[in-house]
């Protein structure tokens, strides 16, 4: 915080006189539809993040990059971030940021690479990334990863919280294996499992979390390196579509908080709102 | 029982004991290419201290020249899995360049098959990540549910990566000059050879030094 600039109190409470000043900025419809939610359909205006393995550049299905960046740990626990030239290790961040692309024509990608430091250093190195995305203030960070280390449970429970206050939206990819892994299973965060249908705009609510939505993550053909194109499976592929529907409903309507947008994607599900439109 | 004869007796145990964890790893990938109808199936082991990938056991018996062949742990398709935890299901393997360079590439120089698809999960035992298990090409599309069984197969595998990480680190201790240990064993032998009252009293004297060390 500059010298000069105050911080805002924050609203413990509500005076009477302050109603007024919290009126939305924007009255929602009676019936939210998803030409409402997602207006024009571009994401223009929206930052999204792809914390992964790095973006591959001048990607024929991902377009142009705004930034791309590198996360490693140094010796005294100090994050260290470096423009990344490398683009993408294993081809999997590139996928994510085509899916978010081709939902989200207009929105901007920027790829924080957390992968390539070895095993050891990937869980301080995910936390550090979380960390400087959240703190970028990007609107919504795509996170097709999770750990089952209990010791970053709770850092990234924190962050995940701190990105939800300050209108950063996690998106975290869920998974069925039988052990406890994290951050999706936060409510903080908009967590993603797959369907099998083959419409990238079909998603679901889940009636039963943790996992809350449901997208397409069964057979797709990605951006993969090289230029190149894969057919792939898994929730981390349904993960960006939720990404990328997110940038859309935020292009359209940037004053949404986490809370609100959830509730946009909630109405516009396929099996609420949505599905008859 | 005399110290050696203690020493030989668990060493025995261990060495056997390692042999058939490796066996049931064995019998894991053998299963999962049989359930999912693949050309293959196997488990890479995290060998933490290098931060590689060591293949550790194989379905066929053609390809068990990969055995112990290494990979970056946190590059490929492999060294994604196993860093972000997330299983996933790759239907072309040779359009991706840069996995058929490095993996793919050395794999097919190894056994002349080259695999097009594979499915690959985290084996992951409690909060750590031990390794991945892959199934490697099928005729048809893997749907989710085959890829929840894999998660189960993967639970399984985690269990047995597990065991036969401990009978390692047994053996290795016991093979090795560790005084400490030895002189663990010793007591341990000692007090196997006592009867009676002496070794009540000597259970009794052994209890209050775990309490004292512990404190």
């Amino acid at each position: 915080m500059g010298e000069g600039e105050r911080e805002p109190i924050p609203a413990w409470s509500l005076p009477a006189d302050a109603i007024d000043q919290i009126a939305l900025p924007s009255l929602w419809p009676e019936r939210v539809t998803r030409e409402w939610a997602f207006g024009d359909g571009q994401g223009s205006g929206v930052q999204a993040c792809i914390l992964d393995s790095g973006i591959e550049r001048g990607h024929p299905l991902v377009g142009e990059i705004e930034r791309a960046v590198a996360i490693t740990v140094g010796e005294d626990e100090e994050t260290i971030v470096e423009e990344d030239e490398e683009g993408d290790l294993c081809g999997h961040g590139t996928a994510c940021a085509g899916i978010v692309r081709a939902i989200a024509p207009g929105c901007s990608l920027v790829s924080v690479r957390v992968l390539g430091a070895g095993y050891t250093g990937s869980g301080p190195v995910l936390l550090a990334g979380l960390r400087w995305a959240i703190e970028q203030g990007y609107d919504v960070i795509n996170m097709s990863l999770s750990t089952t280390k209990q010791q970053f449970a709770g850092l990234l429970h924190e962050l995940a919280d701190s990105a939800y206050f300050k209108r950063t939206v996690l998106v975290a990819s869920a998974h069925n294996l039988p052990v406890e892994s994290y951050p999706w299973r936060f409510s903080s965060v908009i967590s993603v499992g797959s369907h099998e249908g083959s419409d990238p705009l079909a998603y679901y609510y889940n009636p039963e979390p943790p996992v809350e939505f449901f997208a397409r993550g069964v057979g797709i053909d990605v951006a993969w390196l090289d230029g190149g194109e894969l057919r792939v499976t898994g929730n981390s592929f349904a993960t960006p579509h939720i990404t990328g529907i997110c940038a859309r409903v935020l292009g359209a309507h940037p004053e949404l908080t986490p809370f609100q947008l959830k509730n946009v994607l909630y109405l516009t599900a396929t099996n609420v709102g949505g599905g008859n439109e | 029982m005399s110290e050696d004869r203690f020493r030989a007796a668990v060493a025995a145990g261990v060495a056997g004991s390692e042999e058939a964890y490796a066996q049931l790893l064995q019998s894991i990938v053998q299963v999962a290419r049989a359930i999912f109808g693949a050309k293959g199936s196997s488990i890479w082991l995290l060998d933490e201290e290098a931060d590689e990938l060591v293949v550790e056991a194989v379905a066929r018996e053609e390809d068990r020249q990969l055995l112990g062949m290494r990979m970056p742990s946190s590059q490929g398709i492999a060294g994604w899995v196993l860093t972000t935890r997330q299983p996933i299901v790759i239907e072309d393997v040779q359009s991706d360049p840069r996995h058929a360079r490095d993996v793919a590439k050395r794999i097919a120089e190894r056994t002349g098959y080259a695999p097009t698809g594979l499915m690959a999960v985290p084996v992951l035992h409690e909060e750590q990540a031990l390794g991945v298990l892959q199934v490697l090409d099928r005729q048809t599309t893997f749907s989710l549910g085959e890829m929840d069984i894999l998660g189960m197969f993967a639970n399984q595998a985690a269990i047995a990566l597990d065991l036969l990480l401990r009978a390692r680190t047994a053996k290795s201790v016991l093979e090795g000059a560790d005084v400490d240990v030895a002189a663990a064993a010793r007591l341990a032998a000692a007090l196997d050879g006592l009867e009676g009252k002496r070794r009540d009293a000597g259970l009794e004297l052994l209890r209050a030094l775990e309490d004292l060390l512990r404190e």
